[in-house]
């Protein structure tokens, strides 16, 4: 196969490293496959019926010989393995640094969300030599993530979110498939990965944020490649809205003096339960903790907060997420916040200071209660958070 | 040759003409008429199996979809899998031949149960019925595989029905494992010990074991589906409070070993064929014998590697890579021990032979692919792609199709008392061996190249490899029909079978052809180790006395 034009497009960090791996399996495969044929039609050709040769003293037996052919596959077979463990470490070991995108699979289309407010449907735009780090999660059934020019594939499961990353390092355009079977339209759940140059990709940014006219149609028609809807706000801004319209802001106040705990700071951190546990609080954690409350306690807290599965989408539950992230976090670096409003104020570093993450989330607060108040101003309480808070 | 027994001839009706009512065969205890029942109502369901595969193929001729709607394509993809699976694959060498012949190879007059025998066959065909009224109801569109919450939550089609059918399907598999563990170990004749046993004896145990422990798991994951499906009960469904993946450990805790239950009885018959027709004592029985153990084993220890990006933990992701290295060591073992078989024999290229030389050469390519598939990266890349399918293909298809074929060669002078047109049956083997090569081997190309399986419609790149393998579906298709043609022409027209026409040493061959309703005459006593051939065409059979004889000498 080397050399062949049968090879697909390697255009990843990794997918050199994979093709190397499976070249190395073909040339071991051959190491076994050729001589067990060749022997084979050796054997049947010289000693076939009738031909004068000498067949006596045939063994029927033969103890060093067996252990020989089974030690030499299994160290082989070993060293194989320890390779591909290696390589499967780095393929599913997120990259501390790179930017975030969820992505939502639903029978039978893609749709993506970059923190900065952008959608796509059915495309994504990434930089060339960044890595990207995928959230996934499906509406419906399972989907599967795959790009084969970047040799990457991840199931994109109903109710829990899955990561996955790349780092593109040839500009172009790659297929995306459905690589898990989800209904009639399943080879139709395609998309594109379009790799552009880290300018041309700045460039697409902000032509899509100077566009704020607000969504573009939606064609939920499968393989129907549309447009890029542009953003009047941050997920985080968005979330902030989610939060107040659910009323999440009235137990979980910033100050933890509410009914349920603070928030702040609380993303990347161990959480203590009620039943001595102590969990990560991770991005399924957070959805969990919104659709199944109950199934952990936080230590000290009342077993209060009602269920939000039948109130609350996917969708909505990227956007809270995103804001529970951007309200600062103990180990991780906080999301890009690329503002294109223009009014955000930076959320709490990564100094993991309590005291100053409750301030800037104080400020959050009412600016979101702020730009959200037309909307959510029937329950006009977004000003007691943000007093709370500072 | 000299050296078989003629006393154990005795001239009485054989087990075909022992009656001619439709009565006599519905109802028959007969562990080979039940085989024969069996035969033909899987080569039915290969035929059905098969017509979706044609349709199938048709379809994937052009990247865009033109021939079927999607919803029918994934219909017929569907019903391709379950019927293969489920009511020709694991039932085809252990209903079969291994109904046939494992009593007759240890000397026994019948399985342990034949009532139960009897049972599992009409169990099997109350399962197949439940199956055909699914498809006659409008299909199913699962994929064999029946992934949640898809198949519980929203699938519009006959899911249950076919559900059902494959539980009852399920336990005549159960019941058959169980009745062949037993006749084993309560039935052998006086001097057949564990390693006089032929080797198919020691992999249609081992099979066995796999069908009575397996099967349970599958039959509880279906009733927990159908659970799921009409009262909403949340299990596998995620908006109903389950987990997606539940139901994919227990699919693949059945599944998996089923992929063995498909191979075992293969590498059984082709153990069998190696020796026999190279004139030698097989080489290396004992790690033969307890590699097929192994397999059966370890088998039930590799699920997970179906599962490498489903959201597993990477940490169980590792351990199943590893033992799914492992289990390949069991499987070379067999490959190296029948290709030093071959060295100084004295080869003949029967039908069966060719059959059994061609098993192990798709064996290797599907062993050998799947280590592709255990090396956890590669498998990111290509898993659900169209070099899954290959291999999986060479596995079940080219391998157990293989091996069933050569057995039915090669045993088909014992069970229809009539020998095969042999220039027709090297003919079909050579077919099939091309044939199947050409539809599989470019489908690893192209999903190496990344196309996903079942999509009914692919980018036109992958294109070429679609032609290639639709052009060897068409050969290969024909090469399966002639031996139906055939062997159905030999059962009235063929030369009529000598007791042994390939001087084998089992004890099969030491009876009439075909054998009387009994078996035997009078209980062999075994005297010899099994495979005692010589190159020069003499043997010595596993039995040169009976009970009777032994009584006749002491009196006298």
């Amino acid at each position: 196969m080397l050399g062949l034009p049968i090879m697909p497009d390697s255009a990843s960090t990794l997918s050199g490293s994979v093709d190397t791996l499976f070249l190395v399996l073909v040339l071991l495969a051959l190491l076994f496959a050729v001589p067990v044929a060749g022997l084979i039609i050796y054997f049947a050709v010289k000693y076939r019926r009738g031909a004068a040769v000498n067949r006596s003293n045939a063994p029927i037996e033969n103890f060093k010989l067996e252990v020989t052919w089974m030690v030499i596959p299994l160290i082989l077979s070993m060293g194989v393995f320890g390779w591909g463990a290696r390589l499967y470490f780095d393929m599913f070991t997120t990259p501390k640094d790179g930017m975030d995108i969820y992505v939502l699979g639903r029978q039978w289309m893609w749709e993506f969300k970059y923190p900065t407010g952008q959608r796509e449907l059915n495309v994504l735009h990434v930089p060339v030599g960044r890595n990207v780090r995928l959230t996934l999660i499906s509406e419906d059934v399972i989907h599967s993530f795959y790009v084969p020019a970047f040799r990457i594939k991840h199931d994109v499961l109903p109710g829990r979110y899955t990561t996955a990353w790349f780092q593109a390092t040839k500009p172009g355009t790659y297929h995306l498939f459905c690589a898990e079977y989800c209904g009639t339209e399943h080879s139709g759940m395609l998309g594109s990965v379009i790799v552009l140059e880290q300018k041309d990709y700045q460039a697409w940014l902000d032509q899509n944020r100077m566009n704020t006219g607000g969504v573009i149609a939606e064609n939920t028609s499968p393989g129907t490649q549309t447009a890029v809807t542009a953003p009047t706000q941050t997920m985080a801004q968005a979330g902030a809205q989610t939060f107040q319209h659910l009323g999440c802001y009235v137990c979980h106040r910033p100050d933890g003096k509410g009914a349920g705990p603070s928030l702040v700071g609380v993303y990347g951190k161990p959480v203590q339960l009620a039943n001595q546990q102590v969990v990560l609080a991770d991005t399924n954690y957070i959805r969990d903790s919104i659709i199944d409350p109950n199934a952990q306690i936080v230590a000290d807290y009342p077993p209060i907060m009602p269920t939000y599965a039948e109130q609350i989408s996917e969708d909505d539950l990227l956007k809270l997420v995103e804001y529970i992230k951007s309200l600062g976090s103990g180990t991780e670096a906080p999301p890009e916040m690329i503002n294109p409003t223009g009014g955000m104020p930076q959320p709490g570093g990564s100094s993991g200071n309590q005291g100053s993450g409750a301030q800037d989330s104080g400020a959050q607060g009412s600016t979101n209660g702020d730009s959200g108040g037309s909307d959510s101003s029937g329950n006009g309480n977004s000003g007691t958070q943000g007093s709370g808070g500072q | 040759m000299s050296a078989t027994a003629p006393a154990l001839k005795i001239r009485e009706p054989s087990y075909i003409n022992a009656a001619y009512t439709a009565k006599s065969w519905l109802l028959t205890t007969d562990h080979k008429r039940i085989g024969l029942l069996y035969m033909v109502a899987i080569t039915f369901f290969f035929f059905v199996g098969g017509l979706a595969a044609t349709v199938v193929r048709l379809e994937l001729l052009t990247p865009q979809g033109d021939l079927v709607l999607p919803e029918t394509y994934n219909k017929l993809f569907t019903v391709h899998g379950v019927i293969m699976v489920f009511f020709f694959l694991i039932p085809s060498i252990p209903t079969t031949l291994g109904n046939f012949l494992v009593p007759i190879m240890i000397g026994a007059r019948d399985m342990a149960f034949p009532r139960l025998n009897l049972a599992s066959w009409y169990i099997f065909m109350v399962g197949a019925l439940f199956a055909i009224v699914a498809l006659i109801g409008g299909g199913v569109d699962t994929g064999w595989t029946f992934y949640t919450p898809y198949s519980t939550g929203f699938s519009n089609t006959q899911v249950i029905p076919m559900a059902i059918g494959i539980l009852i399907a399920g336990f005549s598999s159960i019941f058959t494992g169980l009745n062949i563990i037993i006749t084993v170990h309560k039935m052998r004749a006086p001097g057949m010990t564990w390693f006089r046993l032929p080797l198919f004896i020691w992999s249609m145990y081992a099979t066995s074991l796999i069908m009575v422990l397996a099967t349970p798991v599958l039959a509880m994951t279906l009733v927990l589906i159908a659970v799921e499906r009409t009262f909403h009960v949340g299990i596998f469904d995620p908006a109903l409070g389950g987990d997606p993946l539940l139901f994919q450990h227990l699919f693949w805790f059945y599944s998996h070993p089923a992929v063995y239950i498909m191979i075992l009885p293969g590498m059984a018959v082709v153990s069998e064929l190696i020796t026999c027709f190279s004139r030698k004592p097989i080489f290396g029985y004992k790690f033969i014998a307890f590699s097929s153990i192994a397999i059966a084993v370890f088998g039930f220890l590799v699920w997970g590697h179906h599962m490498f990006v489903s959201g597993q933990s990477i940490y169980s992701s590792l351990i199943f890579s590893s033992i799914s290295f492992a289990v390949a060591i069991p499987s070379a073992i067999k490959v190296f021990n029948w290709t030093a078989t071959l060295y100084k024999g004295s080869i003949s290229w029967d039908t069966p032979m060719l059959y059994a030389l061609g098993f192990i050469g798709l064996f290797t390519i599907g062993g050998l692919t799947g280590l592709f598939l255990a090396t956890l990266p590669v498998d990111v890349h290509v898993t659900d792609t169209y070099f899954v399918v290959a291999h999986f293909h060479y596995i079940m298809v080219g391998s157990a199709v293989l091996a069933y074929l050569g057995g039915i060669h090669f045993w088909w002078p014992k069970i229809s008392g009539r020998m095969y047109p042999e220039w027709w049956g090297k003919v079909s083997a050579i077919t099939i061996f091309l044939g199947f090569n050409l539809t599989f081997f470019p489908q690893f190309i192209a999903g190496y190249q990344g196309m996903p399986r079942r999509y009914y419609a692919y980018a036109p790149e992958y294109q070429v490899m679609n032609v290639l393998s639709t052009a060897g579906a068409s050969i290969l298709a024909i090469g399966y029909v002639l031996p139906l043609i055939y062997l159905i022409w030999s059962m009235r027209e063929g030369e009529v079978a000598s007791d042994n026409p390939w001087g084998a040493t089992g004890l099969e061959w030491q009876t009439e052809s075909p054998p009387p309703t009994f078996n035997f005459a009078e209980t062999p006593i075994v005297t010899a180790e099994p495979y005692q051939y010589n190159p020069d065409g003499t043997f010595t059979p596993q039995t040169t006395l009976s009970v009777r004889q032994i009584k006749k000498e002491v009196a006298a």
